[in-house]
């Protein structure tokens, strides 16, 4: 009997030509080839085709456009159409990127402001995650519903935790300041949480809260994988819960945390909800975070193009230090093996 | 061979998708059309929130709706948006061409959005439709779009500023009446303050409210905030003197709480109706002091005080507060958006409208009527008519708000911090603003 399909196991363009040859008619054997070479070609790239299109409609596409309006003077006068806003060139680039000039000057002020916003956030959600997972480890009366306590703040929806916390950072009636200052007697006077110097501790303090559950959710997942016999070994070793955890839990929770970190870095970077929930559409100077800053050149004060500028600054910056970031955790890989 | 199958169905894909982003961009939008009346039967209408909540306005404004559909056979689909959302909607629906036909808009954004060239202009033809230009108190259709051009709305609910005074505050410390001078009002806010009572509440982390003051107390120094060729003159003298008079009612005349720098969400309002407070300045707070608990014959209303008795703009008391009615220019029910606004601006519908939302009626005939004859009322009602102005009407009138509004928030914020505000550090902080406008 002869058989149209190739015997099993037999790939790739020498399977047709392996057919033994039989009694019956001699097949087409171009015809076969080639719908079969083309399904095998193009298959993959025919599955990848409806990521492909959606990732060019969602991402690339708008990434085009911002990097278009960015070299164009777009107004409130050209939103409707701003293919014909004035093509300006690199204007929107060197007045955003000039230090010396007031639009300039805000702007780094703004991106020191969310470094060091971002840095204190995720170092503080890192270690409050990493602390109470490996507290959670540990079988206790009360685990599980400590547990769901933590994942609060995360299952919350945005607004509804972080407009509570503006109420609750009110100077005069917030209860904040009712504990610190009334109660406890910490401070001379009733502190200002949303305006003013303190507005960046607010800030970096609800970031935290909000962001250290999902730390803590991705790094109790990675406790699970540790193999308990290590820690058995070592405790037969005589080393100590320090040492167990310098030696056992945070090298192997390595890999997690380098992407941990990473996500964490660049939710916190662009962190739009929780300044803007937090001090409205103007932010103070102290806690102008750089996602708040351009919402406010671009939807503010209706200027499009500075906006898109600055974003493209922000995506350009994002890109150069994820892609340091990836080649250092990297080379620590190729190091350890 | 299979590599460059490969290559070219990379190609095609791409090319496709591009073609697809290239014709859903489309270098732009296709919202260059005049409109049409190809959905005669229907109108969408964004209404702000005027009432105490959403649905208090779902509450007031259907029962019009249905009336209007009784008479013209067209039904009105209603969304009423927040005000901190609306600007952004509005910005959103104009670059994208998809929006409402009939929408309204806060009176200071006029000439700012008529730039954008989405809505449809009311010039004589279009105003003949809903009765003519004269049916509007002329300063209200003033501050519907820029100087020399048809207005980009109608005015559909007018509003000013008056200074609310507690009677009960005032006569307890032998205060005869409200003050008609700023010297005065400090003389009288020294009096009230003490015991954990202030002279006067302020909405210091307000921007929009910040600039109307900035604003108002600028043309009484003679300042304007842009030049006749609408270039920026954010830090003149008069306008140094006019935001220090008001960062100093925190700063050095201490008659307002410093926890007031920080106010943005109608405290002020909340301070005054609970006695913390016994003056605010604010447009038309009938229906915010009610919801607080404070009856109307607890409080009194007089016009802004001016630094000395005159008349001209340095007698000005009050911006030209309200909302605006307009009409996107791309409708496809362009006839019906024209008999909506012909209906909101009906001498019925403006009369019930404005008596519940407790403003004034923009349309001359519909003035008239028990709910506008109020103490209150009739004093705003004099100062729109007689002391008031437009908000600058040029294109960057919105970033005027935000950039002096910002710069007196912050200002507020080192008065509230104990730091000094000199003449100096607010010029300093209205530079900074006005090299922001760097076009």
């Amino acid at each position: 009997m002869t058989t149209l399909s190739p015997p099993p196991g037999t790939a790739g363009p020498t399977a047709p030509e392996a057919a033994p040859a039989g009694n019956g008619p001699s097949l087409p054997r171009r015809r076969r080839i080639l719908p079969d070479r083309l399904r095998r070609a193009g298959l993959p790239y025919l599955l990848l085709l409806p990521a492909l299109v959606l990732e060019i409609l969602i991402h690339l596409a708008p990434m085009v456009v911002g990097v278009v309006m960015s070299f164009k003077e777009l107004t409130q006068q050209y939103i409707r159409d701003w293919g014909a806003a004035p093509w300006i060139g690199a204007d929107n680039f060197r007045i955003a990127v000039d230090v010396n000039a007031p639009v300039g000057e805000a702007l780094l002020h703004s991106f020191l402001v969310t470094c060091a916003f971002t840095v204190l956030a995720v170092s503080f959600a890192w270690l409050l995650g990493v602390t109470a997972a490996i507290l959670m480890q540990e079988s206790f009366r009360g685990r599980g519903v400590l547990r769901a306590l933590f994942l609060t703040p995360y299952a919350l929806p945005v607004y509804t935790a972080v407009i509570t916390w503006s109420f609750l950072l009110q100077r005069d009636g917030g209860m904040v300041n009712h504990v610190i200052h009334d109660q406890l007697g910490l401070t001379d006077t009733e502190p200002f949480w949303l305006i003013g110097d303190n507005s960046f501790v607010a800030l970096v303090v609800v970031a935290v809260w909000r962001t250290w559950p999902f730390a803590f959710l991705i790094l109790m997942a990675a406790l699970q994988n540790i193999p308990k016999e290590l820690y058995e070994a070592a405790q037969v070793d005589g080393a100590g819960i320090w040492q167990q955890i310098r030696r056992i839990t945070l090298p192997s929770l390595s890999p997690v945390n380098q992407v941990l970190v990473l996500v964490l870095f660049l939710w916190t970077f662009n962190d739009f909800n929780v300044p803007y929930i937090l001090f409205g559409k103007s932010a103070p100077e102290a806690a102008d975070l750089v996602s708040i800053h351009i919402y406010q050149s671009s939807f503010v004060t209706w200027d499009f193009g500075s906006g898109s500028a600055m974003s493209v600054l922000l995506l350009l910056f994002l890109l150069v230090v994820t892609g340091c970031y990836l080649l250092a955790t990297g080379a620590g890989r190729k190091r350890d093996v | 061979m299979r590599r460059s199958r490969a290559r070219n169905a990379v190609t095609v894909t791409l090319a496709a998708a591009m073609t697809a982003v290239t014709a859903a961009c489309g270098g732009g939008s296709s919202t260059d059309g005049e409109g049409s009346n190809d959905n005669p039967k229907e109108l969408t209408y964004w209404a702000s929130n005027q009432g105490t909540s959403l649905a208090h306005d779902k509450r007031v404004l259907t029962p019009e709706l249905k009336r209007f559909e009784k008479q013209t056979g067209i039904k009105v689909k209603l969304e009423v948006i927040p005000w901190d959302s609306l600007l952004d909607r509005i910005l959103a629906a104009t670059s994208s061409g998809q929006g409402p036909d009939v929408l309204n808009i806060g009176n200071t954004w006029s000439a700012s959005l008529q730039a954008t060239g989405a809505l449809l202009p009311w010039n004589k033809k279009n105003l003949a439709k809903v009765g003519g230009a004269e049916r509007f108190t002329p300063s209200a259709l003033a501050a519907a779009g820029a100087p020399q051009k048809d207005p980009a709305a109608l005015p559909l609910y007018s509003l000013a500023y008056g200074l609310y005074y507690n009677k009960k505050m005032f006569k307890d410390a032998g205060i005869d009446g409200p003050p008609a001078t700023w010297d005065e009002l400090v003389k009288d806010g020294k009096k009230l303050t003490g015991d954990g009572k202030y002279g006067i509440a302020v909405e210091g982390g307000d921007p929009v409210e910040n600039s109307h003051h900035a604003f108002i107390l600028g043309k009484q120094h003679g300042a304007d905030f842009f030049d006749p060729s609408g270039k920026a003159t954010f830090d003149s003298p008069g306008a140094v003197k006019a935001i220090k008079q008001y960062v100093d009612l925190i700063a050095s005349e201490k008659i307002a709480s410093s926890g007031n720098a920080e106010y943005a969400k109608d405290e002020s309002v909340r301070d005054f109706a609970k006695g913390k407070a016994g003056m605010l300045m604010w447009q038309a707070a009938a229906n915010g002091l009610k919801a607080n608990g404070m009856k109307p014959d607890e409080y009194g209303v007089a016009p802004i005080p001016v630094q000395a008795r005159g008349s001209g703009e340095k007698g000005t008391r009050s911006m030209v507060a309200g909302i605006n009615l307009a009409v996107f220019k791309n409708s496809d029910n362009i006839d019906g958006a024209v008999k909506f606004a012909k209906f909101m601006t009906s001498d019925k519908e403006q009369r019930l409208l404005n008596e519940t939302y407790g403003s004034i009626p923009p349309v001359k005939s519909a003035q008239t009527g028990k709910a506008f004859e109020t103490p209150d009322l009739k004093v705003l009602r004099d100062v729109l008519t007689s002391s008031s102005a437009p908000l600058p009407q040029v294109k960057d009138e919105s970033k005027f708000e935000t950039l002096v509004g910002n710069a007196t928030k912050e200002l507020f914020a080192d008065a509230a911090a104990g730091r000094k505000v000199t003449s100096e550090s607010v010029k300093k902080e209205l530079s900074a603003a006005q090299q922001q406008m760097r076009k």
